[in-house]
């Protein structure tokens, strides 16, 4: 640091400081590789007990009374519906942007563009969420969410996060300031970011509108 | 030249310009951050290796300083 209060140089080895939104959040467990990985658990059990408890029941009464096969079918549709509504509320948490129609949209996204690589800013023109690597996983992120695939790319986390008072801002400067809080502290992203589904790759690309799915084809690829 | 932008409605605003021979550039530019930051802004200085880092001192070897709004739980 020099005389006039201003560190001079910055090096990827200075040591870093967490994200100030989840340094303000000390009661909320600091997200890791092992708190996803527990969470991804809990989803998983919640789903098996999702299917038992509206499947047993269906095969019980099929197996007592063949005829009732409509109803079972019935009961079985609703837990059906219940684990495609889980997926759907994450793949719809994390908004893609649209075309820059105005002004500040194309200011925002031309900033966003300079903020991202070549490949990145191909893929934001073609599905709206732009595709960050890092150490968690692939992340998309969106206007009001972001997209974990984590390595291997066969789970998904999905998370609700946005610029606190940001009704005022363009769409790609959403994006860009959920970016930029995800490259300085990813955990501490993860940590203030609320979860919404976590579960297969499949079962969110089902949901996923036809525009951002290659989006997630992408990030399982990179994950 | 190193920039020191504030994201905001019109898309991003250039609060400031500095190089690193010229001294009034980068007073200007110190002010003009601690005023940001005063206002409840955060700071964020893009690396060499792409990554950010969450800044609390304008870094006068950044070329580009961001200042953005905290984030929340949606």
């Amino acid at each position: 640091m020099n005389t006039t209060g201003c560190s001079s140089a910055i090096t990827p080895d200075h040591p870093r400081i967490i994200l100030a939104e989840a340094a303000a959040m000390p009661w909320r467990p600091r997200a890791s590789e092992r708190s996803l990985a527990r969470e991804g658990r809990i989803w998983t059990l919640w789903s098996v007990g999702v299917v038992l408890t509206f499947g047993l029941p269906a095969a019980l009464l099929v197996s007592i009374e063949p005829f009732a096969f409509p109803v079972s079918a019935i009961f079985l549709g609703h837990g059906i519906a219940v684990l495609h509504l889980q997926a759907r509320r994450g793949a719809r948490g994390v908004k893609p942007i649209g075309e820059a129609a105005n002004g500040p949209e194309r200011t925002a996204l031309g900033l966003l563009a300079d903020l991202v690589g070549h490949d990145v800013r191909e893929l934001l023109a073609e599905t709206g969420l732009v595709l960050e690597r890092a150490r968690l996983g692939a992340w998309l992120v969106g206007q009001e969410g972001a997209i974990l695939v984590r390595p291997g790319g066969h789970r998904v986390h999905c998370f609700c996060v946005r610029v606190g008072e940001g009704e005022d801002l363009p769409a790609g400067d959403r994006i860009a300031h959920l970016l930029l809080a995800l490259r300085e502290d990813e955990e501490g992203f993860a940590t203030v970011a609320n979860r919404n589904f976590s579960g297969a790759n499949w079962r969110l690309a089902w949901e996923l509108s036809g525009r951002s799915r290659p989006a997630l084809r992408q990030a399982r690829a990179v994950a | 030249m190193s920039r020191l932008i504030r994201l905001d409605r019109t898309g991003h605003t250039e609060l400031a310009t500095w190089t690193a021979g010229d001294a009034a550039s980068q007073e200007a530019a110190i002010e003009a951050f601690r005023r940001e930051l005063h206002e409840g802004m955060l700071a964020s200085a893009r690396l060499p290796d792409g990554s950010a880092e969450v800044v609390r001192e304008l870094p006068l070897g950044a070329d580009l300083v961001v200042l953005r709004r905290p984030i929340a739980g949606g």
